[in-house]
């Protein structure tokens, strides 16, 4: 396959982001032999450019001033102006990969494929990818006509980090292509996440709770078995949406990452955006009352049960036990 | 403000196990449970809100067949006075860009000044908003968790980003957002309100309505198609208990205390 391959690299703080690293594997995995330029875009972004250049042959550095926040609509007319067109184009799938791509697409006039789990061989102008659906139920295969290009988001984690090459790629200055640039959607501040009583990043024994709790009354459940375990209380995302517990108890890619020795996840289905926040390995004990769920895939020890029926029970046994 | 909202009818999450059908072409549809997508949900109350301050209509549209018609109905009683079906066979295995073709004809059929989508819905794309808003050169916001309306000049809306921290934007109408869970509470619909909007007619456009030629979307359209669902296979590590419930506790018990798990 002959069509250019461009990969775009996030930063934070000066430094690249994971998902850049793992963008790298993914282009490798989806077009091999390929050779990805990276797309560098920020203000004062000298020191991010040279670092991509030791993972990439080539970087393309738009540094201007006005992408100082990276605005996914400021970034994609750019980017339709510089992409060669038929181009193969990959975004990391998380806010901002969500905000730029979808749309970027349409204005290339290529295929959109998001949330890649998974490469599945290149023919001629097919590109087949594993993908997820119904909050990671099911996988599926996935064959897309990619003769007119593609943008292609990848999931974060997926794919392991390339290792930091140290290569001396080329940095091109592409600054000037940026001149101009405006949207119709401006950056106006950041407020940062709020951080509550507990501090949840800090415990090594959690107790996460999930939807299949079912009703706010029986938090009570969960509240008693962490308390006799001497461990903190967390959850998915559906229990913040409900308002049920503080914000700062959420983990998860839009939450918190916690890194515990121990995490119990109690009708918790493991969406990728959960599982996301959960870091360091732990001992991962799943409670489910579907044996299907997805959480099992990632769990030490699984659990087909509802929890209405053991939780009293494995409370009342730790309790005896103290 | 005029504000279309665009619903999917999904299976509920929380009321079925998906599985696959026996070729595996399909996930088992039989005894499934339909619902509006999570994130819809929101977004249709929140379009409601903004029609209570800012006065205006709300439009309730989806991309179904007669199938879809309780879903929409049951999200225009939140408070939309408007529904909309867009149903032609050949809309039947549209993928993201399909289906933002079909809503992107809608849309232009109307006057609206905002556009709301779920964030994502059943099948994790996330992209039907941002390719609507691309098709119809409107500005763009995914992921939206605050939207304040000005009397007069643009929108002061919030993104939640990576880690929770909101991201502040002033976006010019007409915009497209995609609404993230958790941006309102949801009001309950009972019966009664269901009833009410009962004898509201509900128009229902086919391609040729919408001036769409059929080639361009469905399966015919479609570059993104998918060949077949599978299962994963299990992690070897995983360990299944099982056994009664007191069994499984005393197992849970001595995992926990030799992880270090009780203290
Ligand atoms: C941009 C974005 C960011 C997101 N960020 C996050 C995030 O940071 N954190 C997060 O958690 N999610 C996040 N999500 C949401 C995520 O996609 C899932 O929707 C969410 O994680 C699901 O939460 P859950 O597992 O608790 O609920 P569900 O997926 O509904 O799962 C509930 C589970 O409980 C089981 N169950 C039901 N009843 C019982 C019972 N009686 N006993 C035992 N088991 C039972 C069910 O079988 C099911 O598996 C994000 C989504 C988006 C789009």
């Amino acid at each position: 396959m002959d069509a250019r391959v461009f990969v775009y690299v996030a930063h934070s703080a000066g430094t690249i982001d994971d998902t850049a690293l793992e963008l790298a594997t993914a282009a490798q995995r989806l077009f091999p032999g390929s050779s990805p330029t990276a797309i560098v875009a920020g203000s004062g972004v000298d020191a991010v450019a040279r670092e991509a250049a030791r993972s990439f042959d080539e970087v393309w550095k738009l540094d201007t001033e006005a992408l100082a926040y990276p605005n996914a609509e400021l970034l994609r007319p750019l980017l339709v102006k510089l992409l060669t067109p038929g181009s193969m184009t990959l975004l990391p799938h998380n806010t901002f990969g969500l905000d730029l791509g979808p749309g970027l697409a349409v204005r290339l006039g290529a295929t959109y494929v998001p949330d890649v789990v998974d490469a599945d061989g290149l023919e001629g102008t097919t590109l087949k990818v594993v993908r997820q659906e119904f909050a990671g139920q099911v996988s599926a295969h996935v064959h897309c006509n990619v003769a007119n290009g593609a943008v292609i988001t990848i999931r974060p984690g997926a794919f392991p980090a390339a290792q930091s090459g140290s290569a001396s790629g080329q940095v091109v200055d592409r600054s000037t292509d940026a001149d101009g640039i405006a949207a119709r959607r401006r950056f106006v501040e950041l407020i940062e996440a709020e951080t509550g009583d507990v501090d949840i990043t800090r415990e090594e024994v959690l107790v996460s709770v999930g939807r299949g709790i079912g009703d706010e009354e029986n938090l009570a459940l969960v509240e008693e078995l962490s308390e006799a375990m001497g461990a903190a209380v967390c959850c998915s995302r559906p229990i913040i949406d409900a308002k049920w517990l503080e914000n700062s108890r959420q983990v998860g890619t839009s939450g918190k990452t916690v890194k515990p020795k121990v995490y119990l996840a109690l009708g918790i289905s493991g969406s990728f955006q959960h599982l996301g926040g959960v870091k360091g390995n732990p001992f991962l004990l799943a409670v489910n009352k579907n044996p299907k769920a997805p959480i099992f895939q990632s769990a030490d020890v699984g659990v087909v049960a509802d929890l209405m029926d053991l939780l009293p029970v494995l409370t009342e046994k730790i309790r005896q036990g103290h | 403000m005029e504000i279309l909202v665009c619903v999917k009818r999904v299976p509920d999450p929380a009321e079925n196990e998906i599985s696959i059908g026996p070729d595996g072409g399909d996930i088992e549809r039989d005894d499934l449970v339909y619902s509006v997508n999570e994130w819809d949900n929101y977004a249709v109350e929140e379009a409601v809100r903004i029609a209570e301050r800012t006065g205006g209509n709300v439009t309730i549209v989806s991309v179904d067949d007669d199938e879809g018609e309780e879903v929409v109905r049951r999200q225009m009683a939140m408070g939309a006075s408007q529904g909309l079906l867009l149903t032609d066979e050949a809309f039947e295995g549209s993928d993201g860009l399909g289906t933002a073709t079909i809503l992107a004809a809608a849309a232009k059929n109307g006057t609206y000044d905002l556009i709301l989508t779920g964030a994502q819905a059943d099948d994790g794309a996330a992209q039907v908003g941002g390719m609507l808003a691309a098709l119809l050169d409107w500005p763009y916001a995914s992921v939206v968790n605050l939207v304040e309306t000005n009397s007069d000049g643009p929108l002061r809306i919030g993104r939640e980003i990576d880690g929770g921290s909101q991201e502040i934007n002033e976006i010019e109408t007409p915009c497209v957002l995609s609404i993230q869970t958790g941006i309102n509470e949801p009001r309950y619909v009972g019966v009664r309100g269901i009833r009410k909007v009962a004898s509201i007619e509900l128009p229902v456009m086919d391609a040729e309505a919408l001036g769409i030629s059929a080639e361009t979307v469905g399966t015919a359209g479609a570059k993104v198609r998918r060949v077949d669902y599978f299962v994963p296979e299990q992690r070897a590590a995983a360990e299944m208990i099982e056994g009664s419930t007191e069994e499984i506790a005393d197992r849970i018990v001595d995992l926990l205390r030799a992880q270090g798990g009780i203290r």
